[in-house]
């Protein structure tokens, strides 16, 4: 028992299949309280299906193995009560939603978190001024901000928005999947702050990338290279610099 | 026998009962519209415009008209008072298809005229001839019928400069024992420069069958501006039939939108003619339904003379085993060059069993316009549900935000708001299933 507490997430096993074709073939992966992991791989290795089976995607199912989060059995959980118990993901490709306005989106995000804690919902006032504080800490537009989610936004600026939705949810468990993607060096920059600004010793962040340069800015504790639904290799930061170098071919190599 | 031979029997044996209370130029229309009636009949579902709400069953049905105008026990100021907040309106009052006495009402603006139609059209015959039936004597066989059968409903006439700055809201109100067949007629004139809005409200206080048949002729002159709001709110057991019929004269501008929250079977059309240069028409309906409702939006926009603007928008958001029909032509003539025109019509088909039926269509006679449609069917987007549900929000939660966003869209565009605020109330109280357990108007609770 005091084992398990040790662990924020403890993955055995698991096996996931899209549309019947098996992506995940037996991942097992621990993350500590505080820990920074990085999961690189090649496209097509399984990195966003392990992001998305982590938040229950419907559209994934998971045919064998375990998830234990924080002592839960994850999996059994619905997508909107992991959230409420502090997992977050940041999408690689985030969602325009027409006519729900940012402000209504958080606001019916917060109090539904609060509900599920079983605390009474925030005032308005207490609300918007939640929303200006954590709005600084990713320079986020408050014209953005009175906009429809992520309708019209840049690339860089629906980053910036996971990150900021990121900072209003306060999780324990960050995943954040491919988020350089599309970025320029300056908008990496700013959201990597955010992400450090975010970081407190109880929580943890998995960091999904293809490329080595987002982990100039947000250093990693541990680097596993995922390979056709496994991870293959797990090694400290220094294996993401040698990646960077090297490529995955020799990883593919050594996998055949 | 055919049903029309039914109407048409019984309009022969109380012809006298019928015309007896009501003025010289109803029942100068009314013989006409009886000749072309009997010619016409009712339209068969055969007929392009009728091919998805089929009238005829509907008027198979064995329901009361009140012919002999009795009194219906009944103050609707006390049962549908209409406190709206901030909506400041001029509430008027038309039970079954009686005009409520006016006592009691608010004085009007010089140069305004609003009340029964019969009671004008016998009081100040000259000022309703050169516009009443008008419109409707080009109409299909509903509209002869409800020609045949009219006693009375509602005039407002705004003359020259005027303005109506409260909007005038009219609360049709049914209310009877026995199921029930009612024929209002609505007459509308603005003439040059007069500016007027209206919210026209459908009620039913007991869940008995009716069968509402509505004809609305209007008539918005130069330079004149005119809103109109139509928020249907009835039961399953009511069918509604509507048509609506407006000429526009140059500059002119004209804005309507349709609401249907609850109700049975409703089939609206709206047949709009742009005859002078520089008018302008916008129209916007949302349906929302769900059990086995059937709601038909059927417009024209008839682009007679050029350098006109259209704008349609038309949103469906059907549950359950419910339908919905458009059907929106645009007939752009051959000397209405420079049109502007566009109709969008989008709907949501929240299960299987839900059924769209979408016919956009375009005929363009002139060479020099701007035109374009489109029409899309499908569900709630489910990457957008995904998103949601991952911050926290509750899958139903997710898809009331979802669908109220989408009918947003055309509430957002009513001009008043103080009904536009309480428009968005009402339909995520629709959403939620919450509409309609009170008897009264839910506009105010």
């Amino acid at each position: 028992m005091i084992e398990k507490m040790e662990n924020l997430l403890e993955i055995k096993n698991l096996h996931a299949t899209i549309e019947g074709k098996e992506i995940l073939k037996g991942i097992n992966l621990t993350v500590k309280p505080g820990e920074v992991h990085a999961i690189m791989g090649p496209n097509g290795s399984g990195k966003s299906t392990l992001s998305n089976v982590l938040v229950g995607h419907p559209a994934y199912t998971v045919t064998d193995g375990e998830v234990i989060y924080k002592g839960k059995n994850l999996l059994e959980l619905s997508p909107e009560d992991r959230s409420h118990e502090g997992v977050f993901l940041s999408f690689q490709y985030p969602v325009e939603i027409a006519g729900v306005s940012m402000t209504n989106f958080m606001r019916a995000a917060i109090n539904a978190k609060l509900k599920y804690k079983g605390e009474p919902a925030m005032s308005a006032g207490d609300f918007l001024k939640l929303m200006r504080e954590k709005r600084a800490l990713v320079n986020l537009d408050s014209k953005l901000a009175n906009r429809s989610v992520n309708e019209g936004f840049s690339g860089g600026e629906k980053k910036r928005n996971e990150i900021f939705q990121m900072a209003m949810l306060e999780p324990s468990l960050s995943i954040l999947d491919e988020t350089d993607s599309g970025l320029d060096i300056d908008a990496l920059r700013i959201v990597a702050e955010g992400v450090n600004k975010l970081k407190r010793p109880d929580t943890s962040t998995l960091v999904i990338t293809h490329y080595q340069r987002l982990l100039d800015y947000i250093k990693p504790d541990i680097v596993h290279v995922l390979y056709n639904g496994r991870i293959v290799k797990t090694a400290g930061p220094e294996l993401a610099l040698e990646l960077e170098e090297r490529g995955y071919d020799w990883i593919k190599n050594e996998n055949q | 026998m055919s049903n029309e031979q039914e109407y048409i029997e019984l309009f022969d044996s109380n012809r006298a009962l019928i015309e007896e209370p009501c003025a010289e130029l109803l029942n100068r229309e009314r013989a006409k519209a009886y000749t072309a009636f009997k010619a016409m009949g009712f339209p068969s579902g055969k007929e392009e415009l009728y091919r998805y709400t089929d009238v005829r069953p509907i008027f198979a049905e064995n329901y009361g008209m009140n012919l002999g105008r009795l009194d219906v026990p009944i103050n609707p100021r006390e049962i549908f008072s209409c406190d709206v907040p901030n909506l400041h309106t001029h509430q008027e009052y038309i039970v079954n298809d009686t005009y409520f006495s006016k006592d009691g009402a608010e004085a009007l603006p010089e140069g305004v005229i609003l009340g029964s139609l019969n009671e004008i059209a016998t009081k100040n015959p000259a000022l309703l001839e050169p516009y009443y039936n008008v419109l409707a004597k080009g109409g299909d066989g509903v509209a002869m019928f409800n020609t045949t059968f009219a006693q009375d409903g509602l005039v407002l006439y705004v003359s020259k400069n005027s303005c109506v700055e409260r909007t005038v809201q009219l609360m049709n109100v049914l209310r009877s024992n026995v199921d029930l067949l009612t024929n209002r007629r609505l007459l509308i004139v603005l003439e040059e420069g007069a500016q007027a809005s209206m919210l026209l409200c459908d009620h039913a206080v007991e869940k008995i069958k009716s069968l509402s048949v509505q004809v609305v002729e209007v008539f918005v002159g130069r330079n004149a501006r005119f809103d109109l709001c139509e928020l249907e709110e009835t039961h399953g057991e009511n069918v509604r039939l509507s048509q609506l019929f407006v000429k526009q004269e140059a500059g002119s501008s004209f804005n309507h939108t349709t609401i249907t929250l609850t109700n049975g079977l409703t089939r609206n059309s709206a047949r709009v003619s742009l005859e002078g240069e520089g008018a302008e028409v916008n129209m916007y309906g949302l349906a929302i339904t769900d059990k086995k409702q059937h709601v038909e939006n059927n417009t024209l926009v008839d682009h007679v003379v050029g350098r006109c603007n259209s704008n349609e928008l038309y949103k469906y958001i059907l549950d359950e085993e419910s339908k919905g029909v458009f059907s929106g032509k645009m007939l752009i003539r051959k000397d209405a060059q420079q049109t502007n025109s566009r109709q969008t019509n989008r709907n949501l088909c929240l299960t299987k069993c839900a059924r769209m039926y979408a016919q956009p269509q375009l005929e363009i006679y002139a060479d020099d316009v701007k035109c374009g449609h489109g029409s899309t069917v499908g569900q709630l987007d489910e990457n957008a549900l995904f998103y949601m549900q991952q911050r926290g929000i509750p899958a139903d939660e997710a898809k009331h935000l979802l669908m109220f966003a989408f009918a947003g869209e055309v509430i957002d565009a009513i001009k008043l708001d103080a009904l536009r605020e309480r428009l968005h109330i009402l339909v995520e109280k629709r959403f939620r299933g919450e509409l309609n357990r009170c008897k009264g108007c839910s506009l105010c609770k």
